[in-house]
């Protein structure tokens, strides 16, 4: 819950000693109000006061780490807002995929060397799956913990470990405990045990129930035993039902601080069709899963998936934008076509995409439009054949090629005559007003 | 433990709109289809109802689009080339609960074929099924200006959904609705406050909003898509807390979008490593409709069988109870 100034400032020591770096222990709760300052960074709170403010400053949702340190593992939870427009999501939902344990060693080691293999790079951005699910029920446990470690050893994503035999999952934890896999999950039958072994490995625990309440009660018992690194697990049986708890859990962590569902959530959605898979996947990626396990490990699977999480959470706040340079599409010679285009990334990458599909390498210009696409730009004059001329120059274009052909955006063709009267591009080409249209256009135009 | 009460208390319905028109209304159809009437955000039934699930318009374009990949237009069928044909088929097999009606045809960067042949065309359509029409123009105003206001007259008493309405001829729209009594599709450019303005416009033209279905330039998944999404969330929202010029259904026009963008029209041979097309394309438009249907959205339009089936049982299961 957010904290106000004064209410910081009653359990302040109200000394105004300037320890902290302010001149008086007002200043310090207003910044500590702020979230400017961590509240730790006075040195003489009582420790009465520190107990309880941990408690109220603390996250409504916590951050939940799954694998190891900076790449090797990721983060979820945290989340502050129930709409992206009230601010934006923080940490994008992992899709793990399932490595089911009746596969043989062989089987379930080429699954993981696909799953390490399924990344993509979209509109600049490196999508892909960041963990592997690895269900060891049926497996006996000396097998199940020498396939985690084998597997773990050459995996690019952390595990999440899916067993409900206790002893099983003990055996495999222990084998890659130092790679803080997920420990999934604890439940009315084998709560005890699990939180166990969350606690004596140090490892993030998913716990599920029947019903939210019982949820909520199973979390306050893993807390207080110890475990806080807890991820709510929901299953995919009814999907609508399901997208209801995980909106009424959010609302109950962020807007009325519920601690008890103040944790991350995650899906398996599982299912043997594959394209429903993909989109309920989807959906649960963008409400409000932070994780999804899926079984599907194509492209036409994964990429719908990846991709609605790659623009829900985008920032609505920052505009989308690419460097202002020359790029360089395949590769170019001083007779390939030169495209001009504005910052805009989502123009930028579509441009980017269609001048690649044609496989006629290109230059293509990028030129400042203040994040705004072709149209948006112009009415709003933030971009003139001048601005276009003077970019061309600046990134020396000129020396780059030959010829004088410019290729200009087809929503501009007013820009035709005055940059031809004006500058070194005496053949202006009016391109196509649709990108999709580039690849035709290049075909044609494209070559001296 | 009891767990905290997380309702909100939306004061809004968002009007509902009953598209197509029986013989006893007028019309010659067998069934309406009536979207809106929502209290609550999409699938938060625990707060108020959604008494009319989404409804998936089967997309007929009345000239083959030349960009269409082969995958899509294999799927669909030689009927394709016919768009009674193609109509019938999107309505007894692919399992569509209206058509909507793309007429690329008079488009004057296309075939710029004359009015009197779009308005032939919607006639030969509302034979040939017997299912709610949504007619949607060229996009280019001036011609939109010309083939709609015969389109309309054709479709006289169906009681169609005609598009697009925007701040440019939302006069021309609000006069053909009125007098061939359709309904109207308001159309803004990704811009929150355009919508709602052509709301007012074209009550202000006299034009009752009670009639008309909003769409915001639909993104297809990845290239504009967060925009659209959120605006599609921030209209709802709007229209749930009682403002009556945003309280109106959406239309999320996701298969004329999608099959544009190379994601769904680009196969292996330029994007290796992302699958096949004719997995892949499907798919995105579904996830793409799954999405709106998320934010928002009453009516999807949807071109690929596939699609179209995945999204029908989306809606389905969407629409269950926590039972
Ligand atoms: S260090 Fe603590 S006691 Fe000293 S001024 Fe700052 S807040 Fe007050």
């Amino acid at each position: 819950m957010a904290l106000t100034a004064m209410s910081i400032y009653k359990n302040l020591p109200k000394t105004n000693c300037k320890d902290c770096g302010f001149p008086t222990c007002m200043a310090f709760a207003m910044q500590v109000a702020a979230k400017q300052k961590e509240l730790t960074a006075c040195p003489h709170l009582s420790e009465q006061a520190k107990g309880e403010f941990s408690e109220a400053s603390a996250p409504p949702m916590k951050l939940v780490r799954v694998g190891g340190a900076g790449a090797e593992g990721f983060e979820i939870g945290q989340e502050t807002v129930m709409f992206r427009h009230e601010e934006k999501f923080h940490h994008a939902p992992a899709i793990a995929v399932k490595i089911a344990a009746a596969l043989s060693d062989g089987d379930a080691a080429a699954r993981l060397d696909a799953i390490n293999k399924a990344q993509w790079v979209r509109v600049g951005q490196q999508l892909g799956v960041r963990a592997a699910a690895l269900e060891l029920d049926g497996l006996p446990a000396d097998k199940a913990a020498a396939r985690a470690k084998a597997l773990a050893a050459s995996s690019r994503v952390p595990f999440i470990l899916m067993a409900k035999d206790a002893g099983v999952m003990g055996a495999a934890v222990g084998a890659i405990a130092g790679k803080r896999p997920l420990i999934y999950q604890a439940s009315a039958t084998n709560a005890d045990a699990f939180i166990k072994l969350a606690l004596g490995h140090k490892c993030p625990l998913a716990i599920t129930a029947d019903s939210l309440e019982s949820l909520a009660d199973l979390a306050k018992t893993a807390k207080d035993r110890g475990v806080s690194d807890l991820v709510l697990s929901l299953d995919a049986k009814n999907p609508a039902k399901t997208l209801r708890q995980l909106a009424i859990a959010r609302r109950a962590a962020l807007k009325k601080s519920f601690r008890a569902l103040g944790f991350p959530a995650m899906v398996d959605a599982s299912l043997d069709n594959p394209a429903r898979e993909t989109v309920m996947a989807s959906a649960f990626a963008a409400k409000y899963a932070g994780i999804v396990i899926v079984n599907g490990l194509e492209a036409s699977e994964l990429l719908p998936i990846l991709t609605t999480i790659q623009n829900v959470y985008t920032d609505p706040q920052v505009p989308n934008i690419v460097e202002t340079k020359l790029y360089e599409i395949g590769s170019t010679t001083p007779d390939s076509p030169v495209l001009f285009t504005t910052n805009f990334s989502l123009t930028y990458f579509c441009v980017a995409g269609e001048v690649e599909r044609s496989k006629i390498p290109a230059f293509i210009c990028v030129v400042d439009s203040g994040g705004l696409g072709v149209l948006n730009a112009y009415a709003g004059d933030k971009i003139s054949p001048e601005k276009v001329v003077k970019t061309l120059e600046a990134q020396k274009v000129p020396d780059r090629v030959k010829h004088r052909r410019l290729i200009i955006p087809g929503l501009l063709p007013s820009f035709r005559s005055e940059i031809e009267e004006t500058s070194v591009w005496k053949q202006v080409l009016i391109g196509p007003e649709n990108a999709s249209g580039i690849p035709a256009f290049l075909k044609q135009h494209g070559k001296q | 433990m009891q767990i905290v009460d997380v309702k909100e208390k939306w004061i809004n319905r968002i009007n509902t709109v009953t598209i197509g028109a029986t013989r006893a209304e007028g019309g010659t159809r067998a069934r309406t289809v009536t979207v809106g009437g929502e209290t609550t955000l999409p699938l938060l039934t625990f707060e108020g109802e959604i008494p009319n699930p989404p409804v998936v318009a089967g997309l007929v374009v009345d000239v083959v689009p030349p960009d269409w990949p082969d995958a899509l237009k294999k799927a669909i069928g030689p009927e394709i080339n016919s768009p009674t044909e193609w109509a019938q088929k999107a309505v007894k097999q692919f399992g569509a609960d209206l058509i909507c009606l793309k007429l690329l045809g008079p488009d004057p960067l296309g075939k710029n074929l004359p009015a009197d042949h779009a308005a032939k065309t919607v006639k030969a359509l509302l034979e040939a099924v017997d299912v709610p029409l949504i007619i949607w123009g060229c996009g280019d105003l001036e011609k939109d200006n010309v083939v709609l206001p015969e389109v309309s007259q054709a479709a006289r008493g169906e009681n169609c959904l005609i598009g697009p309405a925007t701040e440019k001829n939302y006069r021309t729209l609000a006069a053909i609705g009125k007098a061939d009594k359709h309904k109207l599709i308001g159309e803004a450019p990704v811009d929150i406050n355009i919508a709602k303005q052509i709301n007012i416009l074209l009550q202000d033209a006299g034009f009752d909003i009670k009639d008309v279905v909003m769409c915001q330039v639909t993104a297809a998944l990845g290239y504009g898509f967060d925009y659209v999404y959120t605006i599609f969330e921030r209209v709802r929202i709007a229209g749930l807390k009682g403002d009556k010029h945003m309280a109106l259904p959406q239309i999320a026009n996701v298969g004329w979008e999608t099959w544009k963008v190379k994601e769904a029209i680009a196969d292996e041979d330029v994007l290796p490593g992302w699958d096949r097309l004719d997995k892949r394309g499907p798919r995105w438009e579904a996830t793409t409709a799954g999405g709106y249907i998320q934010a928002g959205a009453d009516i999807l339009t949807l071109a690929h069988p596939e699609s179209i089936a995945i999204t029908k049982q989306t809606i389905s299961e969407l629409m269950k109870g926590d039972q």
